[in-house]
């Protein structure tokens, strides 16, 4: 049994600046489920996007053969027209609408007269929920459902749809244990219907317990293919696949004096905001003064989440925990709390959080303090202007002027511009979301560079990163989250990409 | 990280050596002053042209000394509106309510006033004094309990109106005793005497003047000092220069009607102020920060709901503020006074440069798209244009001032890429 549904050839994506993909094949066999690994920005979900003609043909080079048909699909529509259908990550349901309403959204079942009949389509809805063994009441608002039935009717919607070839992007992430169970399950029996599915995850223990074939990803590469019955398929193996890279950058040299500790949290508990779970389940840590530690986990292991609840509650709800700077307690409640006590957190996603765009170098660099430059109340500009300026040399901000708009930076120099903007703060402890996301690899050393000088000075830098080369380059001691519990600190000396990816991946119990 | 705190030796020039660079010195050219900030600068030309446009089609009749002094009188409620709204949009909301706003404040002071017999000044004072609790229960509403400006507002417009009704018995109040009058259509005069004009009015044209040059030197001065690009020398004199002139035709102007108008003092001390308070205080910047990028100011640690709550506390001010002038000039109160007049100060803030998505715009940018607005009126009305036509040509100049800002826009992010 050789049969192939599907084969992407020599696939090449290129973004401006950035290659994401680079000659990627891969050949999934009809009715097995494939597996797709790969570090965060491995290239997976571009690849996925490539195939369901999110990126259209011809934005791309390379061939997709669909059962032994060239495709060229130039939209999503396209790709669903022939059965390939993908189920995102971050769920593509309208909350108020009704689990038939949602499956049938764009698809909807009319009758006379080409208005809706929805007694024809309730019924059918019913019929692909039994499929997908959810008991529910097709006019049920999908507000009411959980997140993991919410997947089953995403996967009954692809049902209506004739899917052939599904593709699930890390489904179980935000699921519990009970409903990822029920997932894999389903995916199973689905499988022996013949539906065959690509499935995206950082769950290595679902992937080799389920999968059939895993493609493995690296830097936008294909790595190699590993099929159950040809050889061990082990995490281990899979890991040593996803990792397996040379340090091509480099990381600046740094003499570690770690003093008394400035930051410590205690049994911190995070809820979700709208969910019924705990996003960060009692973490405890610390970071020296003159430490750089790292936290190392992958995508929805509550890094950030863990963060910003930190950082004056700016996410979650319900936080409990206790939090000590410079051994001190503090409560910081609001993010102006926060920072009066010494925190400061720059966010993974410059943009949106991080800067004003509109606004000049001067006014984001002053935004986190600008009491520091005013006296009651009034603002003195010129000071301003002479903090702005003296950002610029100390943190090489490569710009005209420090009126020059931030939004026409370059994302290495915005990110100085939102590091500028913290240490003018003057915080005891400065958490870093993702410091070199989208930079190129200069301005990464620089900002490497900054964070020993940081450190030098007696700060303590807690850096959140998905690149463990990174961690492994620039950190004392690095934590491991999973699933929102810590499930690993290791000195840098005793890391490897090898246990960390471990750590990351272990299962909620082996971390209980 | 210490080294941020102190100044470096080198950046702090002598002083005496920065004023006379300011003499000489210049790194920018007309050209990047005007691409710099070609969204203001295209207001200014825009407003030079249409006042240049009505002055011919009027036959000068436009700039006329009567006539000038009647704009002033006219639009001085719809500039002092206009501050408050360019605010509250900078911020990311709008304010639907005021001219219901300034239709309570006036019915309130009426009542004191005309109905009750207290003192003008108790009746200004009441005034303030609603107009500052309806800005606080809006504020409320948006900062604390979180509900779009545009709906708490739109529910103002009608809960206002609704009490203005009430308290004025579904009547018309007046007259206003002759103080209360001045407010809006009183003159400062004959303080320093003249034959045939006002001396006092050139005198405070002049002292403004100056006091304008004084402040652009010396931040030029600072900016030199602290190493920023500033305008060439010559640039800068001809700028100072084109200002003298206009105020100085207008004070001029005004001189040789009536004086100067009270209400002109009270709109430039809040244009001023508000000017300054929106640049150069903690809480101006917070404005602009909130409506840049309501997420980043948050986590830059802006206390949000507290600055969005004292911008509707201060539009509520202001609206009173306006309440009175209107009252004062039509002297009395109506239950359908203020009607659109919302309309006309959202106009002003968008005409005048604000973005429509929040972040962007300034107070005397404002006060420009307000102008405009009152000379493109005045002009027609002059013109004996009808009504209709009228509010035809405003809504095109609204819809066109909104799309050169989308435009500029769409511009500025494809070059940001």
């Amino acid at each position: 049994m050789n049969d192939t549904i599907l084969e992407m050839r020599g696939i090449t994506k290129t973004f401006p600046g950035v290659t994401a993909l680079q000659d990627v094949s891969l050949v999934v066999r009809r009715g097995e489920i494939h597996a797709i690994c790969g570090e965060n920005g491995a290239g997976k979900s571009t690849l996925m996007k490539v195939l369901s003609g999110v990126h259209p043909a011809g934005s791309y080079d390379g061939d997709i053969v669909l059962d032994g048909v060239p495709a060229r699909f130039h939209g999503i529509r396209d790709s669903e027209a022939v059965g390939v259908v993908i189920i995102h990550q971050e769920l593509a349901l309208v909350p108020y609408l009704s689990i038939a309403e949602n499956v049938f959204l764009g698809n909807e079942r009319r009758g006379r007269g080409g208005l809706i009949d929805w007694n024809r389509a309730n019924a059918e809805a019913a019929e692909l929920l039994a499929s997908v063994g959810l008991d529910e009441n097709p006019v049920t608002p999908v507000a009411q459902l959980g997140v993991g039935k919410q997947q089953l009717v995403e996967i009954a919607k692809a049902l209506s749809k004739e899917v052939r070839l599904l593709i699930l992007d890390e489904p179980t992430a935000a699921l519990n244990d009970t409903d990822s169970a029920h997932l894999l399950d389903l995916l199973r029996r689905l499988r022996d219907q013949g539906i065959t599915c690509i499935l995206i995850s950082h769950k290595l223990g679902e992937v080799t317990s389920i999968a059939d074939a895993i493609t493995v990803l690296r830097d936008g590469r294909t790595v190699e293919t590993l099929r159950t019955g040809e050889g061990e398929v082990t995490q281990e193996r899979i890991i040593r696949g996803m990792v397996g890279r040379d340090l091509e950058s480099f990381y600046p040299d740094r003499v570690s004096e770690p003093g008394d500790e400035v930051l410590r949290i205690e049994d911190w508990t995070v809820w979700h905001p709208t969910q019924d779970r705990k996003v960060v389940d009692g973490v405890s840590l610390g970071v020296r003064a003159g430490e750089v530690v790292g936290i190392a986990g992958l995508m929805g292991a509550g890094r950030t989440e863990l963060a910003m609840s930190v950082f004056g509650r700016s996410y979650g709800r319900d936080v409990s925990g206790r939090l000590y700077v410079r051994g001190r307690e503090v409560k910081a409640r609001s993010v102006s709390e926060a920072i009066d006590n010494g925190i400061a957190y720059a966010t993974e996603d410059r943009k949106r959080y991080g800067l004003n765009l509109i606004e000049d170098v001067r006014r984001n660099i002053s935004a986190a303090a600008l009491r520091k430059l005013a006296s009651r109340g009034w603002v003195n500009g010129n000071e301003e202007i002479r903090v702005a300026e003296e950002s610029r040399s100390y943190l090489g901000i490569r710009t005209t002027s420090v009126m020059t708009t931030v939004g026409t930076l370059s994302g290495g120099n915005q990110q100085k511009v939102v590091l500028a903007k913290w240490l003018f703060a003057d915080p005891d402890v400065l958490i870093l979301d993702e410091p070199t996301r989208g930079i190129d690899v200069g301005a990464k050393y620089e900002i490497y560079t900054i964070i020993n000088r940081l450190v030098a000075a007696g700060k303590g830098v807690l850096v959140i990163s998905s690149e463990l080369p990174e961690l492994l380059g620039v950190c004392d001691r690095i934590y491991t989250l999973a699933a929102g519990r810590l499930t690993g600190e290791l000195p840098v000396a005793q890391a490897t990409q090898e246990n960390l990816m471990a750590l990351m991946t272990k299962d909620k119990e082996a971390a209980a | 990280m210490t080294s941020t705190q102190r100044p470096p030796a080198e950046n702090r020039a002598e002083p005496e050596s920065a004023q006379a660079a300011a003499l000489h010195t210049g790194t920018s050219n007309l050209r990047t002053l005007v691409t710099r900030n070609v969204r203001q600068s295209g207001i200014y030309v825009a407003f030079v042209v249409i006042v240049a446009l009505f002055a011919i089609l009027t036959d000068g009749v436009l700039l006329s000394p009567g006539n000038i002094t009647n704009i002033v009188l006219q639009y001085s409620y719809i500039l002092v509106l206009a501050i408050g709204m360019v605010i509250v949009i900078i911020a990311g909301h709008i304010d639907l309510s005021v001219g219901s706003v300034v239709a309570l404040t006036g019915a309130v002071s009426a009542v004191l006033v005309i109905q009750q017999g207290y003192a003008w000044w108790i009746g200004v004072l009441a005034a303030l004094l609603v107009g500052v609790a309806v800005g606080a229960w809006h504020g409320f509403w948006v900062a604390y309990v979180g509900i779009p400006a545009f709906i708490v507002t739109l529910a103002g417009m009608l809960l206002f109106r609704g009490l203005t009704l009430q308290v004025l018995d579904n009547i018309s109040l007046s007259p206003f005793p002759s103080e209360y009058q001045r407010v809006a259509n009183g003159f400062l005069n004959g303080l320093l005497g003249g034959q045939g004009y006002d001396a006092f009015t050139l005198f405070i044209g002049a002292f403004a003047v100056a006091g304008y040059a004084v402040s652009v030197f010396r931040t030029r001065v600072a900016r030199i000092r602290y190493r920023q690009p500033v305008e060439s020398f010559p640039l800068f004199v001809a700028r100072v220069v084109a200002v003298a002139a206009v105020v100085m035709y207008f004070a001029w102007q005004l001189a040789h009607a009536r004086g100067l108008p009270i209400v002109l003092i009270i709109l430039g001390v809040l244009v001023i102020a508000y000017a300054v308070v929106t640049k150069r205080t903690v809480f101006g910047r917070q404005v602009y920060a909130i409506g840049g990028n309501l997420s980043a100011a948050l986590l830059s640690g802006v206390r949000v709901r507290t600055v969005n709550f004292w911008i509707f506390v201060n539009m509520g001010f202001l609206s009173a503020v306006a309440g009175v002038i209107y009252s004062s000039r039509s002297n009395g109160a109506q239950p359908a006074a203020g009607t659109m007049f919302e309309l006309d100060a959202i106009a002003a803030a968008f005409i005048g440069g604000a973005a429509v998505t929040g972040g962007v715009g300034t107070v005397v940018g404002a006060m420009v798209g307000g102008l405009i607005m009152a000379v493109m009126s005045n002009g027609m009305q002059l013109m004996g244009v009808d009504q209709s036509i009228q509010s035809v040509v405003k809504g095109l100049v609204l819809l066109l001032a909104v799309a050169f800002d989308i435009y500029n826009k769409r511009r500025g992010g494809a070059a940001s890429r």
